[in-house]
């Protein structure tokens, strides 16, 4: 079995897809990760009626009713608003602490840097779940409580980390010399970093950017614990489907695959760039 | 590369420095602060000492909701990391299908936690969801919400749906950094496709293999949101993991004493286990180095 495999992988970069046993195992894999979401898209697309009365592999009577009350309905589009506005601003946020930090700590070696690295690392490790009722006193002494501001700050306890980590790792891939080429040149660091420095590196900004908008949109706990109305994410506004005439079913389910489509645009736009990130062993 | 030593180098940290202590340093002083008091209410607080975590530690609750995390992270652990590994070896390495297959199956990693958790939900259930519904009709008894068993294969299969995939990636990243030239060698040297995994892909995937574990461990060990949109900690406590535990403790009924405990004994468990791996990890990267 795994005799087969080898020659089949070592053939196949040649010649594309042909029936081997690669290619099964591949497609048995992405079958298991496509169902669950084609069912889900399925229940989008059918009424209610046809949900809980019929069992139907497909939508016999397609509807995009449930997909019209959610875009139509501004407490509903609103969450997806409220939820981009926050991810945006804390993928903003970490990147601009971590690009200096990580600038440091690939470059120069100072008084407690290693422990520093690994205590920073330790706020990724961080349960949730542990800082949810601090932040919400937190957040609400100082007057932040539900606004974006606050959801976008405290999803930076596990995105800076993060941005540190993966940006350090790029860094550390570009030569010194061009850094001391450029001071010799006359550059100031202000103007090296962001006219020399930042466009070598520009890749290794688009897996931070990525990884820090991904982690911060599929977060719920906190940024369910830190608001109310005015910056509600929608995945929090998904459990209004309980209604009193039991689960909106088709709403829940479109709600559902419409959060999955801003994640599906990231991907296919950091598509070549997510393997290098990963290639460097980073995430 | 070697640094320069650099005092100065602290202001370029500040920033973050800043930063974190705003959003992880006084939050978690607050949890220190409770940890050590009680109270009657209107916001009257009195030294408690360490009480609350002697009424932690000899709380059956919590070593039970401790059990079952380390089983669930136990569990999770042992068939992704396998079948993570297993899937980057079948991928294709290059081209048109090697982007496609990217692009699917990173897909499973950017849905909400949430909405992980109602596509279970739904796929799951007898009446209306395909795998519930399929494995009623082939009499296979499946009720997530009334059968133990049930409730724990739903969660775990979940969660290898949700993250087998994160393994796969990193794995895949670690397989495309080795050069043709140890294949080239391996041929001549006419290895099996047992030896040259074990001997060449295995050792040179180590190290995203242990980020890989840290990460799934770690988050694992956090999980919340997902197993308790399916089955809210039950049938019973059968699925409340340590994070549903606290949150049930702490938001639910605000005993903020004893979650506050909880929570600190809790993050020191992650730590440690943490620090081993991110211990082993650098001592890794150093043998490469």
């Amino acid at each position: 079995m795994t005799d087969m495999t080898a020659t089949a992988s070592v053939k196949r970069s040649r010649s594309l897809p042909k029936i081997n046993s690669s290619a099964i195992v591949m497609t048995l894999y992405l079958l298991f990760l496509l169902l669950p979401l084609y069912w889900l898209l399925n229940m989008s697309l059918k009424t209610n009626t046809e949900i809980l009365n019929q069992f139907t592999l497909w939508p016999r009577n397609l509807t995009f009713d449930n997909y019209l009350t959610i875009l139509t309905d501004p407490a509903w589009y609103m969450g997806y608003v409220n939820s981009l506005i926050y991810v945006v601003m804390n993928t903003v946020i970490s990147l601009t602490v971590a690009l200096p930090a990580a600038y440091a700590f690939s470059r120069y070696s100072f008084m407690g840097d290693k422990h520093l690295f690994f205590w920073l690392l330790t706020n990724r490790m961080a349960p949730p779940a542990v800082f949810a009722l601090p932040f919400f006193q937190f957040y609400s002494s100082v007057g932040l409580f539900d606004t974006h501001f606050a959801v976008a700050l405290a999803h930076c306890l596990f995105n800076v980390p993060l941005a540190v980590w993966i940006l350090e790792g790029f860094m550390r891939g570009v030569p010194k010399e061009i850094d001391e080429t450029a001071y010799i040149d006359g550059y100031g660091f202000g103007k090296f970093f962001v006219k020399i420095f930042m466009p070598l590196i520009a890749s290794g900004i688009g897996v931070a950017a990525f990884f820090c908008f991904m982690f911060s949109w599929v977060e719920l706990l906190l940024s369910r614990t830190l608001t109310t109305t005015a910056a509600k994410p929608i995945a929090a506004i998904m459990t209004r489907t309980q209604g009193a005439a039991g689960i909106d079913w088709g709403v829940l389910a479109a709600a559902g695959v419409l959060t999955v489509v801003p994640g599906a645009l990231v991907i296919y736009f950091v598509r070549n760039y997510i393997a290098k990130g990963f290639a460097l062993g980073r995430v | 590369m070697e640094k320069t030593v650099n005092q100065r180098a602290w202001f370029l940290i500040l920033p973050v420095l800043i930063l974190v202590a705003f959003s992880a340093v006084i939050p978690l002083m607050t949890v220190v602060n409770y940890s050590v008091q009680d109270t009657f209410g209107n916001n009257q607080f009195f030294w408690a000492g360490l009480e609350w975590f002697a009424e932690m530690l000899s709380s059956e609750r919590m070593w039970d909701a401790l059990g079952r995390q380390i089983m669930f992270s136990a569990i999770i652990l042992a068939i992704e990391i396998p079948l993570g590994i297993f899937v980057a070896l079948n991928m294709p390495k290059s081209g048109f299908w090697s982007s496609f297959c990217l692009v699917l199956m990173s897909l499973p990693l950017l849905i909400p936690w949430n909405v992980v958790g109602t596509i279970w939900q739904i796929f799951g259930r007898v009446d209306i969801g395909l795998l519930g519904f399929v494995l009623d009709k082939l009499n296979i008894p499946y009720n997530y919400t009334q059968d133990i068993v049930s409730a724990w294969i739903t969660i775990v299969v979940m969660d290898v749906w949700h993250w087998t995939s994160l393994v796969a990636l990193l794995a895949f990243a670690g397989l495309k950094s080795i050069p043709d030239a140890y294949y080239q060698a391996a041929k001549i040297d006419q290895a099996s496709r047992w030896k040259v995994f074990r001997f060449i892909e295995l050792p040179k995937m180590m190290g995203v293999l242990m980020i890989a574990i840290l990460l799934r461990f770690m988050d694992s060990f956090m999980i919340y949101t997902e197993p308790f949109v399916v089955t809210g900690g039950g049938p019973g406590n059968a699925t409340t993991l340590l994070s549903i535990d606290l949150v049930k403790m702490a938001l639910g009924q605000f005993d903020l004493g004893p979650a506050a405990a909880f929570s600190i004994m809790y993050y020191l468990v992650i730590l440690l286990i943490s620090w081993v791996f991110y211990t082993v990890m650098t001592n890794l990267d150093k043998q490469d180095g």
